[in-house]
């Protein structure tokens, strides 16, 4: 079960009217290494790990959809007052034409979604190694579209997401030590 | 922090052929993250206060990395 608290993780602030940025942010959005690709995956594989990491993927999980709402607040933000025009200027003529200025999960390409992004293997050390490649992607994509912005309050949000993903990689390489260590070993801190 | 006094960045110079149709860019910069380094978080790990914290997006200093765009002039 979840509790919603109806704030955002970090505040977003969009100090520029440019259009093209939602365009880019897309691909943390509905993108291979986006937050909801990596919300869905670790989720997903809860289910099939060792009981002492269930809880990190469930809150790692958990705030990947709270970075997935502060990417919507700011794809909204960059959208909402555009016209057809401006859209069409920012290359989101296709994305108009199919979805007005809704939100969609597509890359910045516009490719849709799809499952096929993430994956389950069962194997814990298979899955997290996965996990720790998907944050470091993520951050990656991170610096890309800060390289691309020159919107700095837009880029304050972008620096605080980048961030966590660099925590959250630390958070499941420390999980692969976790299950590998041995663990009739007594460890004293 | 600059990018070249920054310790988590990593840099190289890609090989340059006689026909490149462009000028070089030259030095390519790539990023290594703190979390590269630390290994499992030792015990008594330096924080920043509550309300950096919060604005940094980690609590402790050693995970912080502030990042710029290199090709930023």
């Amino acid at each position: 079960m979840w509790a919603y608290e109806k704030k955002l993780m970090y505040p977003v602030k969009v100090s520029t009217c440019n259009p093209t940025l939602a365009k880019y942010l897309m691909e943390q959005y509905g993108g291979a290494d986006g937050e909801l690709a990596a919300a869905l995956r670790y989720l997903n594989q809860r289910y099939t790990i060792p009981d002492k990491v269930i809880g990190l993927l469930t809150d790692i999980g958990t705030e990947e959809f709270a970075h997935l709402e502060m990417i919507a607040t700011m794809i909204y933000k960059l959208t909402k007052d555009a016209t057809p025009q401006q859209l069409r200027d920012a290359g989101l003529a296709e994305h108009y034409v199919s979805h007005d200025s809704a939100l969609f999960y597509n890359n910045a390409a516009g490719v849709p979604f799809t499952a096929t992004y993430i994956q389950a293997k069962g194997d814990p050390i298979a899955d997290l190694y996965e996990d720790i490649a998907a944050e470091e992607k993520a951050r990656a994509t991170y610096q890309w579209i800060i390289d691309q912005s020159d919107d700095p309050d837009l880029n304050d949000g972008l620096r605080f997401l980048r961030e966590r993903e660099i925590i959250h990689s630390q958070r499941f390489r420390e999980a692969v030590q976790m299950i590998t260590d041995d663990q009739n070993q007594q460890k004293i801190f | 922090m600059t990018q070249e006094s920054n310790p988590f960045r990593r840099s190289f110079v890609p090989f340059r052929g006689r026909f490149d149709p462009c000028p070089p860019l030259g030095k390519r910069t790539f990023v290594t993250p703190p979390n590269l380094f630390i290994g499992f978080q030792p015990p008594d790990f330096p924080q920043f206060s509550p309300i950096e914290a919060l604005k940094k997006g980690t609590l402790w200093k050693p995970f912080y990395d502030f990042y710029e765009s290199p090709y930023k002039k």
